[in-house]
């Protein structure tokens, strides 16, 4: 039973990657960027629904939408100030560019909120659910973190395959010009879509700081690069394969961390994405890109 | 077309000319400056750091500007020349009294282990392309931060011993505990210094210059920007591009082991992926494939940091902001539009001369 136990918590864990995957993906799928300022967002949202939690002693869901309006501000005006420009430029170039804005994130959080640890409250209340006569608990945060993410899920599919702002964004990342041409409206397309991108990266920063509750300017970094791996890992561009690289990263984790070694469990996880990739070389889910000679 | 080749090459000398020039200047004025006492002591504890980033620059940029991969974990080669030449150096302290020979060693051993990781992670990693090829570079690079994290070696009078437990399990009678699990490498004699950095430089400068300008440097270029041409012309495109890669690593291993020397004690956990990144923003503001660019960028960039002190709080704030707007100046329709206006500003003042200049900058 204590397998039940871990793979539950493993899915929970892979379901917060899995929704910041989702962040990275979109983002590569339509501007074809590695926004490795994705993470700090995370951490960016879960400041902000801790300050209104702590200091204003609002409810929770309150505290998440207040984060979703300032990630989502955020990410827009992140993608006009810094990214826009170079849009024309050397990927390479809007990588840095990234990383910069990345290193000014976490400078301005330690500014704004010091670099003592803070403990982020509890968001979800209640004792969780027992199965098998108490044998396996599970708990109300990990109930609440993978039923966010499975309405996440859908939603987004649904919001993609049916609005038209969804199947601008489809058009888009088929082929920018050609889209142009057709009259989608490019750049409004990539601002929505970093908003909704960074939108998400609030949730899941609420959701892995109610899991593990410890809060610091650099806390998103590493979830940040292990949900960028586990957006390759499904497949980047593809958001079914960043919903299935997430909860796939997630479980390994904690089966790594509970069977083989809690020291080693990133060693494990990285070495299960260099083999899949090296046996399926873009990612689960990913399309095969032939190349033209 | 002769003739053309011809001046071709002239023009790759002189500018390896000036390259050479540039360091030994650098060098003579830093050395002439610490003599007379004219540089603070917080600037000259940076020169051996800022000699192995630039070793690191260079190394990176023949993998990313001459090879056109981008390597996210290149600090992983630089931790793996760090230890095992920590543990060089000081399992010879009995055998090889002086210190230059121990670091030139260590530095040797620091650049095979690199170049034998290199071979590990090159084999797997350059059968895939472009962002993947990315990832799987940083995926090394926290497995090996993750595994130096869980070594303990230490030495006593019966030689090396190795454990992956803990310190007590090394089973040792006396001896030293060399590298520390998640301590890192403890107690380490500084044996790195200025001059071994600028030789270091140096070395470095001579590999890549003349890998670049060799048959086997102008294959790997021909790879990077037509793999199937290149191919049809019957490049072995797999021999070249590990030979590039791994060339890289052992640069980057031997700059580790410099790196180390410089401290008392040095962790895993500063070679992470923050260091890989540090290094390739070095790459990327230098210019891609242009070494001097790199070598000014890893120096002008190292010492940023401490010329922004009096900012305190703020320093990594600018540092930040700085960074990003270089990176639009640079590369921007809007900031290629301000270069323009400057440029003719300058050409206004300084007539015929600072025009020259600008058209080479372009």
């Amino acid at each position: 039973m204590t397998f039940l136990t871990y793979l539950i918590s493993g899915i929970s864990l892979g379901s917060v990657y899995a929704i910041i995957a989702l962040g990275y993906t979109m983002v590569y799928g339509i501007a074809k960027m590695l926004n490795f300022a994705h993470g700090d967002v995370i951490m960016v949202g879960a400041y902000i629904a801790y300050c209104v939690m702590s200091y204003l002693g609002l409810s929770p869901i309150v505290s998440v939408i207040a984060a979703m309006i300032v990630c989502t501000l955020l990410g827009i005006i992140i993608e006009r100030l810094a990214y826009k420009p170079l849009r024309s430029a050397a990927s390479l170039a809007v990588l840095i560019t990234a990383i910069g804005v990345s290193y000014f994130l976490q400078n301005s959080a330690l500014l704004i909120w010091g670099s003592a640890t803070k403990i982020f409250p509890t968001v979800v209340a209640g004792d969780g659910v027992s199965l098998f006569g108490g044998q396996v608990r599970i708990t109300a945060v990990a109930l609440t973190t993978i039923l966010t993410c499975v309405v996440i899920m859908i939603a987004l599919t649904m919001f993609i395959k049916m609005t038209k702002i969804g199947k601008a964004m489809r058009a888009v990342s088929e082929d920018k010009g050609a889209a142009q041409l057709m009259g989608i409206n490019v750049n409004g397309t990539i601002s929505v879509t970093f908003a909704i991108g960074s939108a998400l990266a609030a949730i899941a920063g609420v959701l892995l700081c109610s899991a593990y509750p410890n809060l610091m300017p650099t806390t998103g970094s590493l979830p940040g690069i292990k949900a960028f791996t586990a957006a390759v890992f499904g497949g980047i561009g593809s958001i079914p394969g960043a919903m299935l690289g997430g909860i796939l990263l997630g479980i390994i984790e904690i089966f790594a961390k509970a069977y083989i070694s809690t020291q080693l469990s990133d060693a494990i996880v990285f070495a299960v994405l260099i083999i899949v990739l090296l046996v399926k070389p873009t990612g689960l889910l990913g399309k095969q890109i032939h190349e033209k000679v | 077309m002769k003739k053309f080749n011809k001046q071709n090459l002239i023009k790759a000398l002189k500018g390896n000319a000036g390259t050479y020039l540039l360091v030994i200047a650098a060098y003579i004025i830093l050395q002439l400056m610490s003599a007379g006492d004219m540089i603070s002591s917080s600037l000259e504890g940076q020169l051996v750091p800022i000699c192995a980033y630039v070793v690191m620059a260079i190394s990176l940029n023949l993998t990313v500007g001459v090879l056109g991969e981008l390597s996210l974990g290149h600090a992983s080669f630089m931790s793996v020349g760090a230890f095992t030449g920590v543990i060089t150096a000081m399992s010879l302290s009995g055998v090889i009294p002086m210190g230059g020979v121990r670091l030139l060693l260590a530095m040797i051993v620091g650049a095979i282990f690199a170049a034998i990781f290199g071979v590990i992670v090159g084999v797997p990693v350059l059968r895939l392309r472009g962002d993947y090829l990315a990832i799987v570079t940083l995926a090394f690079g926290e497995i090996i931060k993750n595994i130096i994290n869980c070594l303990y070696v230490g030495i006593d009078a019966n030689g090396l011993h190795l454990s992956v437990t803990d310190a007590e399990s090394l089973n040792m009678d006396g001896g030293t505990v060399i590298l520390n699990g998640p301590m890192g490498a403890v107690g380490i004699n500084k044996l790195s210094g200025f001059t071994a950095g600028f030789l270091l430089v140096i070395v470095c400068l001579v590999v890549v210059l003349n890998f670049v300008n060799s048959r086997s440097g102008r294959a790997v270029m021909a790879i990077r920007d037509n793999v199937i041409a290149a191919e049809s012309v019957g490049i072995n495109v797999t021999r070249y591009r590990l030979m590039a890669f791994v060339t890289s690593a052992a640069l980057a291993g031997a700059a580790g082991a410099l790196y180390a020397m410089n401290y008392s004690t040095v962790s895993a956990a500063k070679f992470n992926f923050n260091t890989s990144i540090l290094v390739l923003v070095f790459v990327v503001l230098g210019g891609l494939g242009n070494i001097r660019g790199s070598i000014i960028a890893a120096a002008a960039l190292t010492i940023l940091p401490e010329l922004l002190r009096e900012f305190s709080d703020y320093r990594m704030l600018v540092y930040a902001i700085v960074l990003i707007v270089v990176m639009l100046m640079a590369n921007s329709a809007g900031g290629k539009r301000i270069q323009l206006w400057l440029g003719d500003k300058f050409r206004a003042l300084f007539g015929k001369f600072a025009k020259r200049n600008t058209a080479k900058g372009e």
